[in-house]
């Protein structure tokens, strides 16, 4: 028996060992350093104007984003809701009625991928549809691009959510004699409400800070408007805009409009996991 | 009814009559409303359905108008699009060897150090990790998954390339290979390529954690019986055991590197050029797309950006749908 064989194996197990801790202390100093940074450069900018001024002209000093904050909250509301009813219905669907069939399992392979595919294609999908057939740029076009990109979020948390209601809960109120539709909407739906609530919290948090889609829908618009058929200005898109320009006061203000939604992000995210993460296991 | 069926019973049913025609009257309402549930129940499958199929309609939708804009590029260079090396929207020459180039560098170098790195962070919150901080550390890991991209991205752009700038890239110059070779510019192809590697380390990590703990621990326990250290278990029983699963992971993290758009756009230095070096600036197909689609010129040069973009669907299409085969074959072996 060698001892140096021994020594070798747990040296390896060592060296092993603290790489994979340096991985994990790496994943967390990337977490933190971003943060800080964010927060670092943005709280600066998050002033009174930040919220009340609209985006500024090339090279002026002072302005805010009220334009931008309005048009991401109204662009991210219309498609919140478009998309949680869909959601939610299809996501029924494939709970419900969609154990076995074909159809039911090319639909959830369908939206696994939407889940993770290139939004900046939905984007160029939604300008074919909304965009180049009525020849301008609009806030409703960017609501529908962000729709289609949150619709699969919440389609596969409702759907994974009512799996996890026991067929008990079910049987029972069908022997009360209850209609299937009742069943589902009142009954285990309802038992489940908590995690769907996540799940539209989770696309909202995705809607916010998605860019790519709406660069070519809603495109951006320099003045304050509520207008849904006209271009319209937008957290992301100014944030994108700002931080590629060459002067420092815009990009103090794309930090800024940063800072703010990874705020909102990490709220919801946060929010999300903690009050509803409890009735989710209910 | 059931009288002819028991004639015994027969004088009680006279005796019963009326309560027999209460009893028909209610039966009767209870068939209606039965009927109307069914209705309420085939409605409702039917809407419910129709949601469903629309999800599908809309994937079907994208393909079909990406192709159907895409054609009159198709009609002028054919396949030459795929292959060729000149991107021109001045001289309207589309050809789109540079973009699927910087496409597929970027997510090479992403993968080069994010799947390591996440095997390492699966592997800590799996086996080492005191319990009590395992909740926590892998929250903090899904909330870096949940960070938007165009974060990454301006994080990227003023905290990353500078540094690179400054202390890295002069480094890495001074090794004389030509694949880092020119000035330190700090934004380009290998910048670009690390921050996509961040980003993408949450998608792989949670993925590889998810297939760990699928390993039953009879079988790590019986490794750990035979004397074997933690390092040999993991070598030896959890990887073999959750290969395909492990394989899905990084396919996955594939297909979100290949599609990012905002995280490599801020970074990758917009340049339609081939270049050797990997600190030159370049584009993927996502930065082309983001950079040049507003401004573009509808006769052609929208067209050419349409195929691109359908191309890249085609390809994040295949890569995710391989992803998620695996990952899902991977994460069924734990009810064997």
């Amino acid at each position: 028996m060698s001892t140096r064989l021994y020594q070798r194996r747990k040296l390896t197990n060592a060296v092993g060992l603290t790489l994979s801790s340096a991985a994990m202390a790496l994943g967390l100093i990337g977490l933190l350093w971003i943060l800080w940074t964010l927060f670092y450069n943005g709280f600066a900018a998050l002033d009174l104007n930040f919220f009340t001024k609209s985006t500024p002209a090339p090279g002026t000093a002072g302005g805010g984003m009220a334009n931008a904050i309005l048009g991401s909250l109204m662009i991210v509301g219309f498609a919140t809701l478009v998309s949680t009813p869909i959601g939610i219905l299809a996501g029924i669907y494939l709970a419900e009625y969609g154990k076995t069939s074909k159809f039911a399992a090319a639909t959830r392979f369908v939206t696994d991928i939407m889940l993770s595919a290139p939004s900046i294609v939905v984007g160029l999908f939604v300008f074919a549809l909304a965009v180049a057939t009525v020849k301008h740029f609009s806030g409703w076009a960017g609501s529908l691009a962000l729709a289609l990109i949150a619709i699969p979020v919440v389609v596969r948390t409702t759907e994974n959510m009512l799996n996890l209601v026991p067929g008990s809960l079910r049987e029972a109120a069908f022997a009360l004699g209850a209609p299937r539709w009742k069943v589902s909407l009142a009954v285990t739906l309802r038992a489940v409400r908590g995690g769907v609530v996540t799940g539209v919290l989770l696309a909202i948090a995705r809607m916010i800070g998605e860019t790519a889609p709406l660069l070519f829908t809603a495109l951006n618009n320099q003045f304050f408007s509520a207008n849904m058929s006209q271009p319209m200005a937008n957290l992301p898109v100014v944030i994108y805009n700002f931080a590629m320009s060459p002067y420092p006061d815009w990009q103090q203000l794309a930090w800024g409009g940063a800072a703010l939604i990874a705020l909102i992000v990490l709220a919801i995210n946060i929010v999300a996991r903690v009050v509803f993460r409890d009735k989710v296991q209910a | 009814m059931s009288a002819s069926a028991h004639p015994t019973v027969g004088q009680t049913l006279n005796r019963d009559s009326e309560i027999v025609a209460v009893h028909g009257a209610a039966q009767k309402a209870l068939a209606e409303r039965v009927a109307k549930f069914a209705t309420q129940d085939k409605l409702f499958h039917a809407v419910t359905l129709g949601f469903a199929a629309l999800v599908l309609v809309a994937l079907l939708g994208i393909v079909v108008s990406l192709l159907f804009e895409s054609v009159p590029v198709f009609r002028k260079f054919g396949t030459e699009f795929f292959y060729g090396t000149t991107w021109s929207p001045t001289d309207d020459v589309y050809g789109a060897a540079i973009a699927i180039f910087g496409t597929l560098v970027t997510s090479t170098i992403a993968l080069l150090f994010a799947v390591p790195i996440s095997f390492g962070i699966a592997l800590f919150l799996t086996e080492t990790c005191p319990l009590v901080l395992r909740r926590p550390l892998g929250t903090a890991i899904e909330l870096l998954a949940g960070v938007p991209s165009i974060i990454y991205g301006i994080w990227g752009l003023f905290v990353l390339a500078p540094l690179f700038q400054q202390y890295l890239q002069p480094l890495m110059i001074a090794t004389g290979l030509p694949l880092f070779a020119g000035p330190p510019l700090g934004i380009g192809v290998f910048t670009a390529g690390m921050v996509l590697s961040l980003m993408v380390i949450p998608f792989i990590a949670s993925v590889m954690r998810d297939v760990f703990e699928t390993v039953p621990p009879v079988l790590k326990e019986s490794a750990y019986g035979l004397g074997c250290t933690t390092w040999e278990v993991v070598r030896n029983v959890v990887l073999p055991y959750t290969r395909v699963g492990v394989i899905g992971g990084v396919m996955l993290g594939l297909g979100r590197a290949l599609g990012e758009t905002m995280a490599v756009t801020f970074v990758i230095g917009n340049a339609n050029r081939l270049s050797s070096s990997l600190f030159a600036p370049g584009n993927s197909i996502a930065s082309t797309l983001a950079n040049e689609f507003a401004e573009a010129d509808p006769l052609l040069h929208v067209p050419a950006l349409f195929a691109l973009g359908l191309l890249l669907f085609v390809i994040t299409f295949v890569v995710l749908g391989l992803a998620k085969w695996l990952t899902d074959r991977g994460t069924r072996k734990a009810g064997i």
